[in-house]
């Protein structure tokens, strides 16, 4: 067991655990964001650096803090280490940069992407952002490309987290994309306009942070907060069959994996995870084919669930205007955590 | 007169062949290394030696050869970091072409004191001809015993293979060679753990420059005491450095570490003053990732004292008013020269060089670049100035690899000691395309 302190907290954990998995286990905001590290995919993390936190002692035995703030998803702690998070301003500087330098080039597209309301770059942006940008120049942009039959790619979106990659390598049985081309051009694609066609190829949308992997499936039919979330299950031979439903009215527009508070697709009883296959997410699309548990306890701390998107009024206001353009109509939903489009 | 080692046998012709190399006293220490010594005896060399590394950081090379794991049953390596693609730096290329087999020879000793039974030299795809220099070198080797199954009856293994990469800069960082020597895409890898612990296919691995292995033949020819004794206390042994820009003899020297910075740049035996007669304006000493230094500090220290050759002294005063000894890429900027355009120039090549895994040097890079771009092109404001130094500290120290400091330091350098400069090409914007008006503008203030 190893004794850190972060944040003037100490807990103490088994040996061998991140420093920001040690945060978690503390909660609330001294757990760092995280953007491309994902608990449940192996050799995740390291990528984004919206973790990074300040070492101010390395060990009890070798006390000498750390020349440089480390990744915390990244770094294990040591017993005796002392790190600041939101408890030093610096670290919270330099956050603050890497936040612009993921911001840079993001098309901020959020009126209309359907990422919005339960994207990690949005809560981010909105915690740990500016609210201008200093960049004067023309984003950069990707010609669209067709990666399959079910998941819809936008590459400016894109962060680079690397997450999908790792889930086509660790829980599909076959990688066909990953990152081609090299620095600012680095772009997700799949090899030789190959259609990515696996049974668990879906998981990629899950543990997209930002609005890059879509579910063609559900692509403008309506906005997350108002479709009311359920959790359900079916008898599935492929997957656990643990899914959140995502009604509207009567209606089931998508399907996902069931994410906790850090954004994460949660665990099965044995503590696997509880991944779903294509056919619970794209294909098991009426009330008829699940067992309904219930309504889900929303309890991510996301900028639409804590309804405070004051400080982004301007793409509540372009987002509403959208939403009132399209032909179908929408029908608000006051579940918890929606917003609230007549409450402005 | 100056002290050469690596280069002690430059001037002999065939060089670069087995036998001429051998018959000036070539692959004797292999020789004495394999039959008489112990791998613990040679690392005790190197160690003693003081040696450092030569590809830029100047890591101390034996702590790093003890810190490599020794698990049984798992294989190690020794990898050559030939990739040398710091702009300003050619030493490993001149010595590659014109002495391979001293590479070979410290590659083979070299391994074997870590107890490698196969190693790489991973090379840089445009040096696609010195691979081939090396393979017949190799080649050469094997045929002499010198390589492959019971070298020289020692009854120590050893097989050698050069890589070519695929023209980035990246791989030379060592992790992301080890990535793309295994064939993958050269991303760094994020630390730890490191190679020492798990490098090359998950084994304990040795990375090592071209210039520090091939150091390591005199090393064992003199005695690691012997070698001690040359260039200054934490400065030891011979440094190759690649000289260029604005000198009269541009090119590789040998140098013995400590001698002063002025000499180098002003006497005959090295680059022979500056061309046209000019004024000193600038040096970048170590390669373009290191601070570029105005006449005045390059050629003393703060404190007033001669600047020397030498890691320490490179270093002396901090990033304010230091430098880095780096890869030994000297470039030389005269009076004439634009800091801005070389800035420029830089910046380019890091943005275009940046892997692009982590997002303060795959976005702050291009940012830079392309605010350089603005002002270069008259269109810039003053505000840019101190947006360039904002971005450059956002980097630095937040990425996976060091790449990213190699990027922020040559902005916050050219800033830190050429300000007036870049708000000389904001203010006139008008005039900044006739290159010979900041000069006069200089020298109307003088007057
Ligand atoms: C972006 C980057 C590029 C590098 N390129 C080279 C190179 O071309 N050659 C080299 O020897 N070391 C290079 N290095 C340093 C290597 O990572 C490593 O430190 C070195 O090969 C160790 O050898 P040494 O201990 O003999 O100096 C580079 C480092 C970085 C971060
Ligand atoms: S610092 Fe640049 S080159 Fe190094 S890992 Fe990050 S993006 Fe890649
Ligand atoms: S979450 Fe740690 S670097 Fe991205």
């Amino acid at each position: 067991m190893a004794k850190v302190t972060i944040d003037d907290i100490t807990i103490e954990v088994p040996d061998g655990t991140s420093i920001l998995e040690a945060a978690r286990i503390i909660g609330g905001d001294i757990a760092p964001p995280a953007m491309c590290y994902y608990s449940k995919l192996k050799t995740s993390g390291g990528y984004c650096r919206t973790c990074i936190v300040k070492v101010e002692q390395g060990s009890a035995k070798d006390p000498r803090p750390m020349p440089k703030p480390v990744a915390s998803c990244r770094t294990t702690v040591m017993d005796g280490m002392v790190v600041r998070n939101i408890t030093s301003p610096e670290n919270l500087e330099a956050r603050a940069g890497v936040v612009e330098f993921l911001l840079l080039n993001h098309p901020l597209d959020c009126p209309i992407c359907d990422q919005a309301g339960e994207c990690d770059l949005q809560d981010l942006a909105y915690k740990h952002g500016e609210e201008e940008t200093r960049y004067q120049f023309p984003r950069r942009e990707f010609e669209p490309e067709d990666i399959g039959p079910y998941i819809k790619l936008n590459m400016n979106r894109c962060i680079l987290c690397y997450r999908c990659v790792k889930v086509a390598d660790q829980i599909t049985d076959g990688r066909c994309h990953g990152v081609v081309n090299r620095g600012e051009v680095s772009q997700i694609s799949t090899y030789i306009e190959q259609a990515i066609d696996n049974d668990f190829s879906g998981n990629m949308i899950d543990v997209c942070p930002v609005g890059a992997l879509t579910d063609k499936t559900f692509r403008f039919k309506s906005r997350v907060w108002y479709t009311k979330p359920v959790d359900a299950h079916r008898d599935c031979p492929k997957c656990s069959g643990k899914v959140r439903l995502w009604y509207q009215g009567e209606e089931v527009l998508r399907v996902t994996g069931r994410k906790d508070q850090w954004g994460e697709i949660e665990n099965n009883e044995d503590g696997s995870t509880a991944w779903i296959c294509n056919d619970c997410r794209f294909d098991k699309k009426e009330t008829k084919d699940w067992v309904i548990e219930g309504p889900t306890h929303v309890n991510r701390r996301s900028v639409i669930s804590a309804n405070h998107y004051e400080g982004l009024a301007a793409i509540k206001a372009d987002t509403l205007r959208m939403l009132g353009s399209q032909p179908h109509g929408v029908k608000v939903d006051l579940g918890e955590g929606a917003l609230d489009p007549n409450n402005e | 007169m100056s002290k050469k080692l690596l280069l002690k046998n430059d001037h002999i012709e065939g060089i670069h062949t087995l036998p001429i190399y051998r018959a000036n006293g070539g692959y004797s220490v292999l020789e004495k290394a394999l039959k008489t010594m112990s791998p613990e005896a040679i690392l005790e060399e190197v160690k003693t030696s003081g040696l450092r590394g030569r590809g830029g950081a100047g890591f101390p090379t034996g702590l790093k050869w003890s810190f490599l794991a020794k698990p049984e049953g798992v294989p190690r390596y020794l990898v050559c970091n030939a990739d040398e693609s710091e702009p300003g730096t050619l030493k490993d290329r001149y010595l590659m072409e014109r002495h391979p087999h001293i590479l070979i020879e410290g590659m083979i000793v070299s391994s074997f004191a870590l107890g490698a039974k196969t190693s790489y030299i991973y090379i840089r795809g445009e040096y696609f001809y010195i691979a081939r220099i090396l393979e017949i070198a190799i080649k050469e080797a094997y045929e002499a015993g010198f390589l492959g199954k019971n070298i020289q009856g020692s009854g120590y293994d050893l097989d050698l293979y050069v890589q070519v990469g695929a023209g980035a800069y990246i791989c030379g960082e060592e992790t992301a060679l080890l990535e793309s020597l295994e064939g993958k895409r050269g991303n760094p890898r994020i630390k730890p753990p490191f190679p020492a612990i798990a490098g090359l296919y998950g084994c304990p691995t040795v990375v090592n420059n071209v210039e520090t292995i091939a150091a390591v033949v005199p090393i064992l020819e003199m005695g690691g005491a012997e070698y001690a004794k040359i260039g200054t206390e934490k400065s030891t042994g011979t440094k190759l450095i690649s000289a260029s820009g604005h000198i009269n003899k541009p090119g590789v020297y040998e140098i013995e570490l400590g001698i002063p910075v002025e000499e180098f740049i002003y006497s005959e035996e090295y680059c022979g003053g500056i061309s046209g007669g000019k004024k000193l304006k600038a040096v970048v000493a170590g390669g373009s990732s290191v601070p570029i230094l105005p006449a005045e500090l390059i050629l003393k220290t703060s404190a007033g004292e001669p600047r020397m050759m030498s890691y320490e002294s490179l270093g002396d005063g901090g990033f304010l008013t230091g430098t880095m000894l780096g890869s030994g890429g000297f470039i030389v900027m005269d009076e004439d020269t634009s800091i801005v355009k070389n800035l420029y120039t830089f910046a380019r090549f890091y943005h275009h060089e940046s892997c692009g895994q982590c997002s303060p040097c795959r976005e702050g890079t291009g940012w830079m670049e392309k605010i350089l771009l603005k002002i270069l092109d008259g269109r810039g404001d003053m505000k840019d100035i101190d947006l360039l130094w904002d971005i450059q500290s956002k980097i630095e120290g937040k990425t996976i690899c060091p790449l990213g400091e190699a990027a922020a330091w040559p902005v916050a350098a050219a800033i830190r000691h050429f300000r007036s400069e870049f708000e000389e090409y904001i203010q006139y914007p008008e005039k900044i395309r006739d290159i010979k008006h900041y000069y006069r503008l200089q020298e109307t203030a003088t007057a």
